[in-house]
């Protein structure tokens, strides 16, 4: 209990001393990033601008090298809260389409990795055969990848979601399978003993030994792969022509040199991907309840 | 079966000759688990009819069983040449040094390894339908509870593998909790317990399909002295309740005169018999204080010399 409060308290001050720091870092490389350009502004509009009104400048430009933090936070707030959703310079909006097929796309790849680690673990003759390709195709940089599928995908007809989606899979199976494949492979000789003592078939082992015994190794591999996944939508948004999604988004905010909406776009990936992991971690959670872990 | 084999030890002493540690006859006395007959469910094979025959009344016969690995450094003679019956309701003991091949003798009744000559059969039958039929109980040298289920679910765990249903699950899981003294810790997961009562609820995983036979690796091998005494007694109790045949390996001579009718002493390289001790001279009832009476001293000794001679306290 008294772990416990030291623990929490303790934890306040470090987290924010970092925040502060952090922050105190970025306005010094807004500071320093942005002053030729905001000296040059001033001197353009005539006389000679003081050291003071220099710095007051690199603040607020309009397109600034380095954003500065309350530049970013206002544009977050704008885009996030002060326009409609269904807007397309919704930044809610952007992120709701980056999220469909985030969320797609982790389906998929989950469900294609663990449907892997399970026949990797079954059979010998798919090790053999397809784990060569499984690790080249995580070789193979995921940027040249993307235009490929979606011109492909694209000329089968297929648009939107989808094609999105397959790349994120892609991008997302293999932490699964190497994972659930560690996982289920885990259990200890003296528990497969066991369960042979039972005459215990396969699907009985897997069920019942394999699949809770791999469930910690499962979850670390879920919150890789659902991080994966949105880098893989994002990555595949690039290349249509920046029409919906974060990635439209950052394409689009460099298209126009702007920035703040870069910036902007970067960390709502961020908080999406946080929002995204720490979902599979009130999951494993979750689990770890129902199958009595240690509290 | 639960209710007393008493009938059945006669036949099985006259025939072999060698009398196992008797069960006392005076059934009242003794804690006789209430409860439906254990039929409920079926096992993959029928059991064989002519239950006085003599193959019904072994439980496990060895004759020349020999188990060789090929390793890089050449064959490992794993067993030699091991001849050996147990008759049903015999409590035996294995004993001898690490490699003398008592664990994969017991594996190898078990069907977890497989002998490379001579012939082995468990209640009249091989030893892989035997596994077939859900003979045996094995308990190891470790708990091997599934952490992730509570320590009913665990006992549950052979009941639920056989598809037997959800309400006799639970009923039987609390009959033998409580046959194991653990009544009341069912809904606890294994971490919650104790080393001790740990062993125990795998004992109690072991019984609850009511195989004919308990097949036992070192159960009590790491835990402490106080525990070990204490759990030699309550495995004699159980045993005596239950009537079934129990293949105990362990690495304590004490512990294996305590808890047998026979003692059988192994040597390695190969894994040989060395001498078979006969243990029921020390009746049947056994209090933990019968290990300091002449009697006992001069069966444990008998077992240190057969170890002794099989060149056990070298190298």
């Amino acid at each position: 209990m008294r772990a416990d409060a030291r623990g929490r308290g303790g934890r306040t001050l470090p987290v924010a001393g970092v925040v502060l720091a952090f922050l105190a870092l970025w306005y010094l490389g807004a500071l320093l990033g942005n002053w030729t350009g905001a000296a040059d502004a001033l001197a353009r509009a005539g006389g000679t601008p003081g050291i003071d009104a220099v710095a007051a400048a690199t603040m607020a430009q309009e397109r600034p090298v380095v954003p500065a933090p309350h530049q970013v936070a206002q544009e977050l707030g704008r885009s996030l809260f002060g326009l409609p959703v269904t807007s397309k310079r919704s930044l809610a909006y952007h992120a709701s389409v980056t999220l469909s097929a985030t969320l797609l796309g982790f389906g998929i790849g989950a469900a294609l990795g663990g449907a892997l680690a399970v026949a990797i673990v079954h059979l010998r003759s798919v090790e053999r055969s397809l784990m060569p390709w499984i690790v080249a195709s995580q070789t193979v940089p995921i940027l040249a990848v993307a235009p490929i599928v979606i011109v492909a995908l694209g000329a089968a007809g297929l648009t939107g979601l989808l094609p999105k989606a397959v790349i994120a899979a892609y991008l997302c199976f293999f932490p699964v399978t190497v994972g659930l494949v560690k996982g289920l492979t885990s259990p200890e000789r003296m528990l497969s003993d066991l369960m042979r003592t039972y005459s215990a078939g396969r699907a009985q082992t897997l069920w019942r030994l394999r699949l809770p015994a791999a469930l910690p190794a499962l979850f670390a591999a879920l919150k890789i792969a659902v991080a994966a996944s949105l880098v893989g939508t994002i990555v595949g948004e690039l290349p249509t022509g920046a029409q919906a999604g974060i990635g439209a988004r950052l394409l689009a905010g460099s298209y126009y040199g702007q920035t703040i909406q870069i910036w902007a776009a970067l960390f709502a990936a961020a908080g999406l991907s946080a929002l995204l992991v720490a979902a599979v971690s009130l999951a494993e959670a979750g689990a770890a309840r129902l199958t009595g872990a240690r509290r | 079966m639960l209710s007393h084999p008493a009938g059945r030890h006669r036949a099985a002493e006259d025939e072999l000759g060698s009398a196992p540690a008797m069960p006392p006859s005076s059934v009242a006395s003794l804690r006789v688990i209430p409860g439906p007959p254990p039929t409920a469910f079926a096992p993959a094979v029928p059991p064989p009819a002519a239950p006085h025959s003599a193959a019904a009344e072994t439980a496990v016969s060895a004759r020349g069983l020999s188990l060789t690995y090929e390793t890089a450094d050449g064959p490992v003679f794993a067993l030699s040449g091991v001849d050996l019956t147990v008759a049903r309701g015999e409590f035996v003991s294995f004993i001898g040094p690490s490699g003398c091949g008592k664990t994969t003798f017991l594996r190898c009744v078990a069907d977890l390894e497989q002998p490379t000559g001579g012939a082995l059969s468990v209640n009249g039958l091989s030893a892989g339908a035997a596994r077939l039929r859900r003979d045996y109980g094995f308990v190891f040298q470790a708990p091997a509870l599934f952490p992730w289920r509570s320590v009913e679910r665990n006992v549950a765990l052979p009941l639920e593998i056989f598809g037997v249903p959800k309400a006799e699950r639970r009923e039987r899981a609390a009959r033998y909790l409580d046959l194991v003294h653990l009544t009341g810790f069912g809904r606890k997961f294994p971490w919650q317990l104790s080393g001790g009562m740990q062993q125990r609820a795998s004992i109690a995983r072991a019984l609850c399909f009511e195989p004919k036979l308990l097949l036992m690796d070192e159960p009590f091998g790491a835990l402490d002295e106080i525990v070990r005494d204490h759990l030699n007694a309550q495995l004699l109790d159980l045993w005596r309740e239950t009537g079934k045949t129990v293949l105990f390996v362990t690495h304590s001579i004490a512990e294996a005169v305590y808890l047998s009718g026979r003692v059988v002493v192994m040597s390695p390289r190969p894994g040989r018999i060395v001498d078979i001790v006969d243990c029921t001279g020390l009746g049947q009832e056994r209090p933990l204080e019968i290990r300091e009476t002449p009697e006992f001293l001069r069966l444990a000794h008998r077992v240190r010399e057969g170890l002794r001679a099989g060149n056990a306290y070298e190298g």
